[in-house]
């Protein structure tokens, strides 16, 4: 019993971040229908470049919460900012040809990234400070870590943050409405490469706050991290149903679970062959994902 | 004009101050602080290249190049009119003539890659029956190369099968497992099949890699054996020889027939029955299906015969190697099929074939900038898809397809 609670709470924790993951690749299918590769290099940089302002603002002296909160910050700002550069230089020309162009044009960008970050940062993992969130807390067997705290609460905030942002704001509604007919909502004002860019923004945000809090779960970022979460959380975004936000939530937890019970009571090394079975077998007997796809249905 | 102009200016100014804010905080942040002079001088070298690139469209733009470019037309056009002349098959003749005599012109080295742009030329060329002709994105497309690497391993390491013997067995296999993966998968939708198919692939990696009594898991295979060939020996009357193939251009040899038989094969597909059916199916599969067209069956047929062609190579580059090991099997290497279908221009087989050229055998000029090698190939290849989104050589019969038309 221990062992199982032990195994939620460790699935719960990187649900929670492939969950920050899949928003952002769902959101971006949302409203242009591009897979885009470059979002796991989002991650990626965002490990790095909390690590990098973490230390240096605890160098300063900084207290670590100040340090955590600060460097959670301004990397999701640098991301963004990185995002809607990428955005602007390798997608947004792109924007009326064919769909697979766009998409090679996404890959050549994520392989770009990736070694941009290997060639600033060098080829070795990065260490991240842990000794700021170690510790944890004990009922009976089961660990919970500070960290893992951390992880939950930070995700939560961001969620709720983000749906009061895409439900209950003018900006998001604008965004539904550009992400349900472009056409359409340009004709009644809306300005699309505004709010494309904008998602872009907030997807890369989210999944920078994933790379700081996996950096400080595991201990270390290194430039190729980005890849193979990418992957799973794009695989968590369909689960859910693409283009669907509460989806890419229930999306990421379900990979999470699955991958860390895999692991855990079957085989540890066959742990992503069931993440893509589930995917696999959701998606035959549910070709839209578990809470239904949310996509400009003009195209189809 | 003096608006445009503007316009241009301002958003390059932007452009290089996004650079420096993006720049910046990874060269620049220390632990020990602050520092700007290492992302000053790379930002420099980076903004002067800009610039340079922004004068030479500028001058374009006011057409200072326009008497060069005349020129330039007038020469194309002589030249276009002069290929047009000449047949077809003689052209085709020159270039089988060039490849056949290619190993004498270059040493060891040249052969390698040329090796490997011709098992990459088979891969495209597989990879373009289900992306190019059918129009289904396949993003794990490698799984069946690594099928075919490993059955031609396994077989000639356990039974020790000949190459040749193996090779139809590992297209057989390839199929086999391209029908597996097709089966569940072909009832969905574009992307969900691109997601599904990737699983697939990393599935199949992952096995590879983890079932160590079969496959000896990341350790690979070793110890496979060459292929072997007839040749006419004359020393001693005419009798026919068997020997080892060993050197590497006896290699370039075997791959070359390999893929002179799948261009054929892929040509032939493309203009028969089921090649056009393919393409109606990319166009507008209820159309198609409409039409009285079997789109289940032939997204299957187009799956496993794409799975064939991967299988092939994918034995050849087990006899090459003699060494079989996960690690060639990776998504990035799916990716970088895909690039070349892309590249190359989807649907169209001359394109695919510049494509393999240009992916494999471009980044080996970079080689003395290993470092740079990737992002310079990744860059090309962002920069590729948004100066020509058609690809290099783009196919003919090319119609939009209806999830396109606004």
């Amino acid at each position: 019993m221990d062992y199982f609670l032990q195994q939620l709470v460790n699935g719960i924790t990187l649900g929670g971040v492939y969950a920050l993951i899949a928003l952002g690749y769902t959101m971006v299918y949302g409203i242009i229908q591009l897979i885009n590769f470059a979002h796991g290099e989002f991650f990626a940089a965002g490990g790095y470049m909390g690590v990098i302002i973490i230390s240096y603002l605890s160098a300063q002296g900084m207290s670590p919460v100040l340090c955590i909160a600060l460097g959670l910050g301004l990397t999701m700002g640098y991301c963004a900012l990185l995002a809607m550069a990428v955005e602007k230089v390798a997608y947004k020309p792109l924007r009326s040809s064919s769909r697979l162009s766009v998409l090679l044009s996404a890959l050549g960008m994520s392989i770009f990234l990736q070694n941009g970050l290997m060639l600033t940062q060098g080829v070795y993992d990065k260490a991240y400070p842990t000794e700021m969130t170690a510790g944890g807390f004990h009922f009976g067997n089961v660990v919970v870590s500070y960290m893992q705290i951390y992880i939950v609460l930070i995700t939560a905030a961001l969620l709720i943050c983000l749906n009061l942002l895409v439900f209950k704001t003018r900006i998001g509604k604008a965004m539904r409405a550009t992400a349900q007919d472009k056409v359409m909502s340009a004709l009644v004002g809306i300005n699309s490469n505004k709010i494309i860019s904008l998602t872009f923004a907030i997807g890369a945000g989210l999944a920078a706050a994933a790379g700081i809090m996996v950096g400080f779960y595991y201990g270390s970022v290194n430039y190729s991290m980005g890849f193979v979460p990418g992957i799973k959380a794009f695989a968590a975004a369909v689960l859910g149903g693409i283009g669907n936000i509460t989806g890419a939530m229930v999306g990421g937890l379900i990979i999470g679970m699955v991958e860390i019970f895999a692991a855990g009571y079957l085989s540890s090394e066959y742990k992503d062959v069931f993440a893509f079975i589930i995917l696999i077998a959701v998606l035959y007997f549910r070709p839209t994902g578990i809470m239904g796809e949310n996509v400009d249905d003009t195209r189809v | 004009m003096i608006h445009e102009f503007k316009k241009r200016w301002v958003s390059f100014g932007i452009g290089l101050i996004w650079l420096f804010v993006i720049l910046w905080p990874l060269l620049g942040i220390k632990p020990e602080g602050l520092e700007f002079g290492t992302t000053f001088a790379l930002w420099g070298k980076l903004a002067v290249a800009a610039l340079c690139i922004m004068i030479v469209y500028e001058l374009n733009v006011r057409g200072v190049f326009d008497g060069a470019k005349k020129a330039g037309s007038a020469i194309t056009g002589s030249t276009r009119k002069a290929y047009a002349a000449i047949p077809q098959w003689l052209l085709l003749l020159i270039l089988l003539a060039l490849a056949l005599v290619f190993p004498s012109m270059t040493g060891r080295y040249g052969h390698d890659v040329a090796c490997n742009v011709l098992i990459y030329v088979c891969l495209g060329l597989g990879l373009n029956i289900v992306v190019g002709l059918a129009g289904l994105l396949d993003l794990g497309y490698i799984a069946f190369y690594g099928v075919g690497a490993y059955t031609y391993a396994l077989l000639s390491i356990h039974y020790q099968l000949s190459f040749w013997m193996s090779l139809p067995i590992a297209g057989c296999l390839a199929a086999i497992a391209g029908c597996i993966i097709g089966y569940p998968t072909l009832r969905m939708r574009g992307d969900y099949l691109a997601i599904v198919t990737l699983g697939f692939g990393e599935i199949v990696r992952l096995i590879l890699n983890n079932w160590m009594e079969l496959t000896n898991g990341p350790n690979g295979l070793s110890g496979i054996k060459r292929p072997g060939v007839y040749w006419l020996d004359m020393t001693n009357g005419w009798t026919l020889e068997h020997f080892w193939v060993k050197k590497v251009w006896m290699y370039y040899y075997v791959i070359l027939f390999i893929a002179i038989c799948t261009i054929i094969a892929v040509y032939r597909l493309n203009y028969s029955r089921i090649g056009r059916a393919w393409e109606a199916i990319r166009e507008d599969e209820t159309a198609a299906e409409l039409m009285g067209v079997n789109t289940f069956l032939l997204k299957l047929l187009a799956y496993a015969s794409g799975a064939v062609f991967a299988g092939f190579a994918g034995a050849f580059f087990a006899s090459r190697m003699r060494f079989v090991s996960p690690e060639s099997f990776t998504f990035l290497e799916s990716a970088m099929v895909l690039a070349m279908v892309v590249l190359g221009g989807m649907g169209s087989i001359p394109g695919v074939i510049l494509g393999a050229l240009a992916l494999i055998a471009l980044p080996e000029v970079f080689r003395e900038f290993d470092l740079y090698r990737m992002l310079v190939f990744g860059g090309v290849m962002t920069v590729m898809m948004l100066v020509r989104p058609k690809g290099l050589w783009p196919a003919k019969r090319v119609g939009r397809r209806s999830e396109e038309m606004d």
